[in-house]
């Protein structure tokens, strides 16, 4: 996704070295990826279910996807 | 020492003989209060045996906080891929990685360092429009774990 768009940035976070980080983000099962600090998507999801969550924060037209 | 076995070597070497571009990985490191800037460094050093096309630049954490700044590094040990152009100036992929690249991690790295390296993006057509509409700065923070 970030080497998609230059404005889109992608951070693989070892969670463990970093126990701030998991805390800040609530991690307490991964995967989890967090976008903007908003959106949270656990677990592994397939490819539209998981562009879709991820850019659910931003565009109003794309709702969120419930589990 | 080597981390790799053998025949997880030539693997890789097969995996990486498809890159068809440069890419460079700066390491961000310092050599104090780290626990496995070392351990990094380790893993790192395997990956420039296995292709011409990886190339490791080691930036110094401490001594160099305006490279980082730029890269949005903010700890260590961290990654920064970037994308080599035939004149060498290396466009940022914007894929980093925060903490030693093992285990899972490891075989994410891998995979990064294939799509920088010219692979054919995985994206469906329809996804790519979809992210190429982002026109504000998005940050994507995947956790994992080792195992």
């Amino acid at each position: 996704m970030a080497f998609s768009n230059s404005h889109i940035t992608a951070y693989a976070v070892e969670a463990t070295e970093f126990p701030d980080l998991a805390r800040r983000y609530r991690v307490t099962g991964v995967p989890k990826t967090v976008v903007d600090e908003t959106v949270e998507i656990l677990g592994g999801l397939p490819q539209d279910l998981f562009v879709a969550q991820a850019l659910s924060g931003r565009d109003p037209s794309v709702g969120p996807i419930g589990p | 020492m080597g981390l790799l076995s053998p025949a997880d070597q030539d693997k890789l070497r097969a995996s990486f003989s498809e890159m068809t571009s440069n890419v460079r990985v700066l390491f961000f490191t310092q050599s104090l209060d780290c626990e496995t800037c070392l351990h990094t460094r380790h893993i790192l050093d395997e990956l420039p045996a296995l292709s011409d096309k990886i190339a490791i630049e080691e930036v110094n954490f401490v001594l160099e906080k305006e490279k980082a700044t730029q890269y949005g590094i903010d700890r260590v040990p961290a990654l920064a891929l970037l994308a080599d152009g035939s004149n060498g100036d290396g466009r940022d992929s914007r894929i980093r990685f925060l903490g030693a690249p093992s285990g899972y991690e490891f075989i994410s790295l891998v995979q990064a360092l294939l799509l920088v390296g010219g692979r054919a993006s995985s994206l469906t057509d329809e996804n790519r429009q979809k992210l190429a509409a982002v026109d504000k700065p998005m940050t994507v923070q995947v956790f994992t774990t080792p195992t």
